[in-house]
């Protein structure tokens, strides 16, 4: 196990050194750049060229990369061009936002999509399954954005089941404590406040949701199908131990695997899902800040830091993936 | 045993969601229900959706709509603009004049304004702020000072710098001395940049502390946290976490007090969502709602508001990488092959007209006998073929991934505009550039275009802010180095001390670039909108977009 690790670790390093120049050289090749996004139209060549040499733009790529490097090394990430503020705070005030989202979407995806592909491959052929089919046909097939706009128009407008955007009602007294606003009111006892926060969670959690859920529900069905034929399953039902037993110790318990493998992967789905879902909900956590970064301002800090997040969040999410295999089945912790 | 236990813990769980549920949608009952109470013909709270974040509060480190908005509620300018007109009139400074030389400016300041902070208004802390303009040290804040750049050309040591010296006479009197006279004067004093601020303030929270950090700027508390001016609002907060600004209602304002209790600006930068949330009635006023919607929420009873257009869209020419294009014909032809009431009609924002000069009428030095062009394909076609143009191909550049108040849907702008020039027989090869990825460097810095879209929203009513900065000297844009004619009747305008004087210069001016020059074609003047709920009333719409929202109150 320990192996595992480090060896993963190690990985996580080479993943990010090698990101990290990657993004760097690339952001710099593309057209436009942060000094033409902070000047807009009314700047004059003398304060294109104050500015250029104020950010350190005029020196050669390579004093450039280094002291990137360097800042990097020492945890400096540096200040955002467009706020101002250091990226650390920036994102760091993101993240909770993005998570919450993310945490609320895979436990829906989760909670229902595994339940729904185990009776869907139990009643094979059945109403029950035809109809999962379906639905997760479409689910998978309906861009994030028109679902997002879809659900808006049905239960923001007019009868205002929920609200249209945004994490808490203008104007809420609530106390940030972790930065998960449904937590914080707890921790705060701000009781309405986080009401409030998860009545903004639903929509966009499940907007957020249905990708992920529709493939867990495909990859549960057909998991479960294949070990429902295995000889080890008609032994036991020859054996004859009870179907609850069976269902739970064997077919659930091997049926997951592969369904843990899709979780791990669809975290990357998730974080991109999020940047579309977080704009239509004008949500303000990370797939906010990715697309504001790129198209307002060239924000090269923030993108730089960003992008080294989402690589280590991937590698930690796989890691711990990795990791639940061995207590899910233990033929892989002797291997 | 097992088994039974997770049960539980599940079914707890479960309950505890649906708790939170029932609790959330007996939440959102009282929250609309507090809404309800809250509006009445005073007091309540006031939430605009802006379309941006802020950059800072600190007036002088900006350029931009969404970071002066609330930089407007809570400062005020020596001058200032009649509301919905682009009028100048007095704000901290009641009456202002200049000397015979144009380089000698007198303010005689209001009486009784007091800064959030307490401190007096006086002719010191007015000078105080232009000191400290011009006496900025460092690149990094040299550089986030777009405007004062701009109009005053530098800092001290620089040799065009245009300031020289600000003199206190007595407490209610400020005397600014520039080195030069600048047509930009007095239209410039009511910039929003030139906000004046309070000494005590930027001494106390280190105003001009601005630090380079890797590959940005922070900026003091003052400019994030403390800033303090005279305006109708005080500064209450801005949560990034959900993107809300809090401006509290000034009780001590110098002028009309605000009626609303509280102001909260909302950043919502998706259009749709904005339009939602009005609907939704979580928001009571909206920025730029898009021109498709105007109808449909006009139908539905929301009030929407034109502000006077104070803007231009153009078709540039760049004469550089086609010598067709240094034929006046050939810009003729092109000016003329543009069924520009169409595009208006079909493509324009609600209440948009054709444009056939640089500017709009509310700015002096607008002339009602421009040579007009009407669209003539025929025309068009005579004047390519006079010229030895035709078959003429041209790389026409527009930009992608942006809407602007004057152009909100510039790729259907583009579509139109190629058809009728091919309609003319001129063809054209379209270049799509993302705005910040390309289009602003390919144009204005390389000039690699033919023909390109641009435009500009005004910032002050003066001639030199619309002719001036397109025309006003050679540039990559249009690559019209030879045009020195017009350089100079430009630069004589705007050097025109005399207002009479500067208006004929500027009106002629106008005549010659339709008649004589040509470097562009004006394309439409589009009034960008606001959108209000119904029982907002008092908003009065600003062509500059220069909103005050002290007038506004909240009905039942």
């Amino acid at each position: 196990m320990v192996r595992v690790i480090s060896r993963r670790l190690i990985q996580l390093v080479v993943t990010l050194v090698a990101l990290t120049t990657l993004v760097f050289f690339w952001l710099r090749s593309l057209p436009g750049g942060p000094v033409d996004a902070l000047l807009g139209e009314r700047a004059t060549p003398q304060t294109r060229e104050l500015l250029t040499r104020a950010l350190g733009y005029d020196q050669p790529i390579w004093v450039q990369y280094g002291r990137f490097l360097k800042n990097v090394v020492t945890g400096n990430f540096g200040n955002s061009i467009r706020t101002g503020e250091p990226v650390t705070e920036v994102i760091s005030r993101s993240f909770p936002a993005t998570v919450e989202l993310a945490l609320a979407a895979i436990i829906i995806a989760i909670g229902l999509g595994v339940p729904l592909g185990y009776l869907a491959a139990r009643y094979r052929g059945r109403l029950l399954d035809n109809a999962t089919i379906i639905v997760t046909l479409i689910g998978i097939s309906i861009p994030i954005f028109f679902l997002g706009y879809l659900l808006k128009d049905w239960l923001t407008q007019g009868v205002h089941v929920f609200p249209p955007s945004g994490r808490i009602s203008t104007g809420t007294n609530n106390t940030e404590v972790t930065g998960f606003f449904v937590l914080d009111g707890l921790l705060t006892r701000e009781l309405d406040a986080s009401a409030d926060a998860l009545w903004h969670l639903v929509l966009p959690a499940v907007t957020l949701a249905t990708i992920p859920l529709a493939i867990i529900v495909r990859i549960t069905r057909a998991s479960v199908l294949d070990v429902l034929d295995e000889d080890y399953i008609r032994t036991a039902d020859a054996k004859g131990l009870r179907s609850p037993t069976i269902r739970k110790r064997h077919v659930l318990r091997n049926a997951l695997l592969p369904v843990v493998t899709i979780i791990g992967l669809q975290t990357g789905a998730l974080l991109a899902g999020a940047v579309l879902t977080e704009k239509v909900y004008n949500w303000g956590g990370l797939g906010t800040l990715i697309t504001d970064s790129i198209s307002g301002s060239r924000d090269y800090p923030v993108l730089q830091a960003l992008i080294l997040l989402a690589a280590a969040v991937f590698v930690v999410v796989n890691l711990i993936v990795d990791l639940s295999y061995a207590i899910i089945d233990p033929r892989v912790r002797v291997r | 045993m097992r088994a039974t236990r997770m049960r539980a813990t599940r079914l707890v769980a479960a309950g505890a969601v649906a708790a939170l549920m029932i609790g959330a949608a007996g939440c959102a009952e009282s929250d609309r229900d507090g809404g309800d109470e809250g509006s009445s013909a005073s007091g309540g709270t006031f939430i605009f959706a802006g379309a941006g974040d802020p950059k800072n509060f600190d007036p002088i480190f900006n350029d931009d709509g969404e970071s002066f908005r609330p930089i407007r509620q809570i400062y005020d300018t020596l001058v200032t603009h009649k509301p919905g007109t682009a009028e100048l009139v007095g704000g901290l400074a009641e009456s202002w004049e200049n000397d015979p030389s144009g380089k000698v400016w007198t303010f005689k300041l209001r009486q009784g304004v007091k800064f959030h902070d307490g401190t007096p208004l006086d002719a010191a802390a007015v000078c105080a702020n232009f000191d400290r303009w011009y006496n900025m040290k460092g690149e990094a804040a040299q550089s986030q000072m777009i405007y004062y750049t701009d109009v005053f050309g530098g800092f001290a040591g620089n040799p065009d710098a245009l300031y020289d010296n600000c003199k206190a006479q007595d407490p209610s009197t400020a005397v600014l001395t520039l080195k030069r006279y600048k047509g930009a004067f007095p239209g410039a004093f009511a910039l929003t940049a030139f906000s004046i601020a309070s000494p005590e303030a930027m001494k106390k929270y280190d105003a001009n502390t601005v630090t380079q950090n890797g590959d940005s700027f922070s900026y003091s508390a003052f400019a994030n946290e403390h800033p303090t001016g005279t305006g109708a609002f005080v500064f209450g907060g801005w949560n990034k976490s959900t993107g809300e600004i809090t401006l509290n209602k000034n009780p001590d304002f110098w002028g009309d007090k605000a009626k609303v209790d509280k102001m909260i600006i909302k950043i919502i930068k998706d259009e749709n969502t904005r339009k939602q949330e009005l609907r939704a009635g979580t928001v009571q006023a909206i920025d730029f709602p898009a021109p498709a919607d105007r109808k449909a929420l006009a139908g539905e009873g929301y009030k929407v508001l034109d502000r006077p257009a104070f803007n231009i869209l153009y078709l540039g020419i760049n004469q550089k990488n086609n010598p067709k294009l240094k034929d006046f014909r050939v810009r003729q032809a092109i000016a003329y092959a543009l069924n520009r009431a169409q595009l208006v009609q079909t493509k324009g924002p609600g209440g948009a007209k054709v444009a056939d000069q640089f500017l709009p009428d509310t700015v002096v030095g607008y002339a009602g006998d421009v040579q007009k062009y009407e669209y003539d394909v025929n025309k068009a076609k005579q004047l390519l073929s006079e010229a030895g143009a035709t078959g003429l191909t041209l790389n026409f550049y527009y930009p992608t991934e942006v809407s602007r108040p004057y152009m909100p849907n510039p790729q259907e702008i583009f579509t139109v505009l190629a058809n009728d020039l091919q309609a003319a027989g001129i063809k054209v090869n379209g270049v799509p550039r993302p705005w910040n990825g390309g289009f602003k460097d390919d144009v204005q810095q390389f000039g690699k275009h033919d023909l390109h879209m641009l435009g500009w929203t005004g910032d002050y009513n003066d001639p030199g802010n619309f002719v001036g900065t397109f025309f006003g000297r050679a540039k990559a844009e249009f690559g019209d180095d030879a045009m020195t004619d017009m350089f100079d009747a430009i630069g004589k305008a705007d050097a025109t001390v005399d207002p009479a004087g500067k208006k004929a210069a500027f009106e002629q001016v106008n005549r010659d670039l339709a008649a004589k020059w040509l470097p562009a074609v004006p394309i439409w003047h589009a009034p960008p909108a606001l959108a209000t709920a119904k029982n907002v009333e008092g908003l009065v719409p600003s062509p500059l977009t220069a909103e005050e929202f002290n007038t506004v109150s909240l009905t039942k």
